[in-house]
């Protein structure tokens, strides 16, 4: 399952768990009873479910950010494929236009006049990563490809009229093809 | 038996008459700006044809409207219920809505006379880069116009500023401080004068940091060489947004606090874990914004982890305290469903819902692949549309009550349904790679594009005969007093 769609199932779980608890809530908002004693249940019960969402919490947060998302930008990674990558208004110039699956791909993203967000599209259409491209500042992305083939570069950051024509191609070719 | 009108809440002329100026205008803008909105679905659905500089005009003067109108919209809510236990000076109330005024006609000429499409956020330097379809006065005047109406809610909260620390001493003790470690809890402090507080604080806080990145960008317009940092003036714009926005959710959530014990008979005063609640979601909602930067790999790594974890946090209060004190309040309460309950849960709902997608996309392993599609939108109007815009809703139907009944039996569940599938078409779009803020959409993003524009259509109908029944209301009740109404 690609990462897009563990995100939208855990959304759907959280926003569905969400629902369940209003509409149990709202139907039996009818008849009474001891207002004193439905907050004294209610804070009661709102004790364990925090405490659930704290412990979810904290193992998510060590989880996700173990080992860090985003590389170390002060130094190169060793035998990395550099591809130098700077956004104009309104397309893209790569230093390179193919590299190998397998082999960390080191992109350096800088942008010549506004921000531009440089996001990578993989085979299924799907992003599968991306940084932004800021004047004045080169961000550093490290990614290895798996899967050879044709990918696409869109900007994701608007930046002006011509913003969603702003795209490039680039080849991911199999570990053992010689490159050009 | 509580009563639904108090004496407190009377208005006299001056105050109906600038209230009902608030509350009619921000129902005709946020119509517009639904338009707006509509126009740019279709028009990625391939439904009309809307040329991309269009397009980018629209784009901008939705995201400037909506979030600017929400603010003033939630400032009538603040300030409607806060005069209760503050003195406010209607004068400065005013004087906000007419900065506000001279600020969209500003902005609205910018746009659409000077075709600035540099989006609400103006990210430096696209402004003054258009490459020539806008002009640098263009730019100028939209910024003019945001600093206009900074002013305009810099002077109302000052009023409240002063008016709290005259009554509470100062602004911990408005906020409820002194009661976060020991002591008994005075129960008769407001929840409305904690949570607007919070705001006066973070506000002000957040307009101050919005009028130097604008005054910089101004200057920089100007004299060029005056080159500003990139990264700097980014910080700053999204410090910026993201209080303001999120002051704007804190104002209206006040009419919740205020409405809803009158419907369910039970009281909802402070306690210490609505004190705390608040008390941290002060310093959160300040050092959270890092949260828009996360790919921006620039930046501190430890600011990046903690727009994460803060992001994370930042959900406890509202889902802890705010959304489930409202469902104890309500339950097996015996409530009557008049319109401004109903509005209030709704808003509850889409609040604590809303925020789910928002806190997923605040990992920042998530956000290498959501940042900037329409996932983003997606949980935004999820707390907008369907959590702070039926907030203000009921403020205004309380505000009318008695002068036009509505039961809301078709244009509620419309404006739901409708909620529903715009929020779901954004979020779904974002799943499969969609990006916001594109003209021109893939074939493969179509379907979710026309599936927003038919939930937009019913959100407008819906937002249509609530505005019909609003005005009908407020010019019905232009006399002096609204009427003081029990129930049980």
């Amino acid at each position: 399952m690609i990462r897009q769609d563990v995100v939208w199932l855990i959304t759907l779980i959280g926003i569905g768990l969400v629902t369940l608890v209003f509409v149990y809530v709202i139907s039996g908002a009818g008849g009474t009873a001891d207002s004193t004693q439905v907050q004294t249940r209610a804070y009661a019960i709102r004790r364990w479910w925090l405490l659930a969402l704290v412990v979810f919490g904290i193992g998510v947060t060590y989880a996700s950010l173990r080992p860090f998302p985003i590389p170390d930008q002060q130094t190169q990674s060793q035998g990395a494929q550099i591809v130098d990558v700077v956004g104009h208004q309104w397309f893209w110039e790569l230093s390179r236009h193919q590299v190998n699956a397998g082999t960390p791909v080191e992109f350096h993203v800088t942008s010549a006049d506004v921000n531009h967000g440089f996001a990578i599209y993989g085979l299924n259409d799907r992003i599968v990563t991306q940084t932004q491209a800021m004047p004045g500042f080169t961000n550093r992305l490290v990614y290895t490809f798996t899967q050879p083939g044709k990918y696409r570069v869109l900007c994701l950051e608007y930046c002006g009229v011509a913003h969603h024509v702003m795209a490039i191609d680039f080849e991911v070719v199999p570990a053992t093809r010689e490159m050009p | 038996m509580s009563t639904v009108h108090p004496e407190n809440e009377t208005l006299g002329r001056s105050e109906r008459i600038v209230l009902n100026l608030y509350l009619i205008s921000t129902l005709v803008v946020f119509l517009l700006m639904m338009l707006f909105g509509l126009l740019m679905r279709m028009a990625q659905g391939n439904w009309i044809s809307v040329p991309p500089t269009i397009f980018y005009q629209l784009m901008t003067a939705h995201g400037a409207g909506m979030v600017g109108t929400v603010g003033l919209a939630s400032s009538a809510v603040m300030w409607f219920f806060l005069r209760k236990y503050v003195h406010l000076h209607v004068s400065m109330f005013a004087a906000n809505y007419a900065l506000f005024v001279l600020g969209a006609i500003a902005i609205l000429s910018a746009v659409f006379v000077g075709g600035y499409a540099g989006a609400w956020t103006f990210l430096y330097p696209l402004p003054v880069h258009s490459l020539g379809i806008w002009s640098v006065n263009a730019a100028a005047l939209f910024m003019l116009g945001y600093l206009l109406i900074g002013v305009g809610f810099l002077l109302f909260y000052l009023d409240a500023m002063l008016a709290i620390i005259r009554v509470y001493g100062n602004l911990g003790r408005g906020l409820g401080l002194p009661w976060l470690f020991r002591g008994e809890i005075d129960k008769s402090h407001p929840p409305t004068v904690v949570a607007s507080t919070m705001v006066v604080i973070t506000n002000s806080l957040g307009i101050l940091a919005g009028a130097v990145v604008l005054v910089m960008c101004l200057i920089n317009a100007y004299i060029p060489s005056i080159v500003l940092n990139a990264l700097l003036v980014k910080n700053l714009i999204y410090f910026f947004g993201h209080v303001f926005i999120n002051a704007s959710i804190y104002m209206a959530v006040i009419a919740v606090y205020e409405l809803l014990p009158r419907f369910s008979g039970r009281r909802w005063g402070a306690s210490r874990p609505f004190l705390w609640a608040w008390a941290a979601t002060t310093v959160m909602v300040l050092i959270v914004y890092p949260h828009h930067l996360m790919m921006d790999y620039v930046m501190p790594h430890w600011m990046l982890v903690m727009g994460q974890i803060v992001s994370y946090t930042s959900g406890l209060p509202v889902f802890a305290v705010t959304a489930y004190g409202a469902l104890t309040n309500v339950y097996h309460s015996g409530i009557r469903w008049s319109m401004p309950a109903k509005l209030v849960m709704l808003s509850m709902f889409g609040w604590a819902a809303g925020i789910v997608p928002a806190i997923v996309d605040g990992t920042i392993s998530v956000n290498a692949v959501m940042h900037n599609t329409q996932w983003v939108p997606g949980h935004f109007h999820f707390y907008l549309l369907l959590g702070v815009l039926p907030m203000v809703l009921a403020l205004m139907f309380h505000v009318i009550d008695g002068h036009a009944r509505s039961t809301g039996r078709l244009s509620f569940p419309l404006y739901v349904i409708g909620g529903l599938i715009v929020v779901g078409s954004f979020l779904e779009a974002g799943r499969v790679s969609a990006p916001r803020r594109f003209a021109v959409h893939l074939p493969q993003w179509l379907a979710y594009d026309r599936l927003g524009a038919l939930g937009a259509i019913l959100v407008i109908v819906a937002m249509l005969l609530f505005t019909v029944h609003i005005i009908v209301g407020l010019l019905r009740s232009s006399g002096n007093v609204a009427p003081a109404y029990a129930t049980g």
